[in-house]
């Protein structure tokens, strides 16, 4: 996992994000507009150092990171709230990175019960071990549900047990009596839980 | 064809409505935030819909090659009710969105005192955030309510040429055509406008800065009655350029004023996760 200051480093030269960075230290509530600007400001393809980041999602986790500490959970709570599909996406990546704790898990539920791919895939990366057992797991289903890949679930190796496992052969089940295929990667999750 | 559809209400259609329109040439379209058919009560309300309009659609739409944009404002006729007043408070958080594209619907519908108030400090907001504005015109007494409104523009200090004044017709066309404003048709089954009196339209006043559209919802609309506008146009004798520059460049021209208008990759790429069950949202 990258810190902030990688993520910073990684963005290269950037006056834009660093004046931003600076009024959200000087006033905290000026990041209601900034983390929307960033998108135009800051877009593109992942840096070469931060593969997995678009360039947009890396400068706003960065402008979350200059709030004061006491400010972070209240103003990445408000980002997300009215944030756009890239900007909630955004916040969560970045809440491994803030010092907020387990505060930030309502945000994590919202983005489970959407039926948008990219928020369900970014609320279970390393944030998720704030997930309660049963959370984390229906959370898992879904991305098999949905098609999402296994490989966006953060320490999935280490997390899946025996219930994960029966959830999995159920929905195996299911399929296959509905005569569609069941995703390779699950069955591979199957396959080891089973085997362990 | 390809079809730049600049205000469809795509909240209100279903995925069917997707297929069609991409089968039939539909590449980008503008959601303009409106009424909802039953009126809201509360700021919240709003909050979520705009939500949606920068969230939950362009996914949709994205999962059919479609590329979504949006309009936010709060529409003439809610700006009636005192309980939405707050939505003006929310509107700076949306207008800064990339999705958004201009600030609309705004306008007038009954022509209140309330909604003067709205629309005012609404084309406002558009200089502020440095956005096009939608300019919906009333389905009464439409002339006078497009009179009213270009006099409302014009006291705004927006540029003419940032603004759209929509759901013209044969009468309130000629009352914009030298304003410098830009023009909006909406073609509907059997009310507003309809394919052939657009096209004797385009001839009789040309093709600079006119905008069509099938500004479809849950009303009797019909999304597919641009692709019906560019047919009807050829079957004139316009050229395959001119139906280009009506129904492709002049929405591009116009919304992307903003510089926020993102027409990247519609060929190629596909979302992340396409050609899965998500196209029935995880059913």
């Amino acid at each position: 996992m990258k810190t902030l200051a990688e993520l910073r480093a990684a963005l290269g030269e950037r006056p834009w994000l660093d004046e931003a960075g600076a009024q959200v230290r000087a006033d905290p509530g000026a990041i209601g507009r900034l983390v929307p600007a960033a998108g135009r400001k800051c877009g593109g393809a992942p840096p070469d150092e931060a593969p997995g980041w678009g360039a947009d999602v890396a400068a706003r986790a960065v402008l979350l990171g200059a709030l004061p500490a006491e400010r972070v959970a209240a103003e990445a709570g408000e980002a997300y709230r009215y944030g756009d599909a890239a900007e909630k996406r955004a916040v969560l990546k970045a809440l491994p990175l803030l010092p907020i704790g387990g505060d930030a898990v309502p945000l994590l539920h919202d983005a489970i019960r959407t039926n948008d791919t990219r928020l369900v895939a970014a609320a279970l990366g390393p944030y998720a071990t704030h997930l309660d057992p049963p959370a984390w797991r229906q959370a898992v289903l879904k991305c098999v549900f949905m098609g999402v890949p296994l490989s966006a679930v953060d320490g999935l190796g280490e997390r899946a047990d025996a219930e994960l496992a029966g959830m999995l052969a159920s929905f195996a089940e299911e399929r296959r009596a509905a005569g569609r295929d069941v995703p390779a990667d699950a069955l591979a999750v199957l396959e080891s839980l089973r085997e362990g | 064809m390809r079809i730049f559809d600049p205000h469809i209400h795509m909240t209100s259609r279903t995925t069917d409505d997707y297929e069609r329109m991409a089968a039939a040439g539909v590449r980008a379209l503008v959601e303009p935030a409106f009424w909802l058919g039953q009126p809201r009560t509360n700021p919240g309300s709003f909050a979520d819909y705009f939500d949606g309009l920068v969230g939950w659609e362009p996914f949709r739409a994205s999962q059919f090659g479609i590329r979504h944009h949006a309009t936010i404002a709060l529409n003439p006729k809610e700006a009636n009710d005192p309980r939405c007043r707050g939505v003006l408070d929310l509107l700076p958080r949306y207008l800064e969105k990339d999705g958004v594209v201009a600030v609309g619907e705004i306008g007038y519908d009954s022509m209140t005192p309330e909604e003067d108030e709205v629309f005012a400090a609404q084309l406002a907001l558009a200089v502020e955030h440095d956005l096009p504005a939608l300019v919906h015109t009333p389905h009464r007494d439409k002339a006078r309510g497009t009179e009213r409104s270009l006099a409302v523009v014009d006291e705004s200090g927006v540029a003419p040429g940032r603004v759209v004044i929509d759901h013209l017709n044969e009468v309130t066309v000629k009352l914009v055509r030298d304003t410098g404003c830009w023009l909006g048709f909406s073609i509907y089954p059997d009310t507003k406008m309809s394919p052939p009196r657009m096209v004797e339209i385009l001839r009789e006043y040309g093709l600079e800065r006119m905008l069509v559209n099938s500004a479809a919802d849950w009303g009797r609309s019909d999304p597919l009655l641009t692709l019906a506008t560019g047919e009807a146009m050829l079957a004139a004798g316009f050229s395959d350029d001119d139906v280009d520059r009506v129904l492709w460049r002049n929405p591009v021209e116009f919304y992307g004023q903003s510089g926020r208008l993102d027409l990247s990759d519609l060929d190629g790429a596909q979302p992340t996760f396409a050609g899965n069950s998500i196209l029935r949202g995880g059913s």
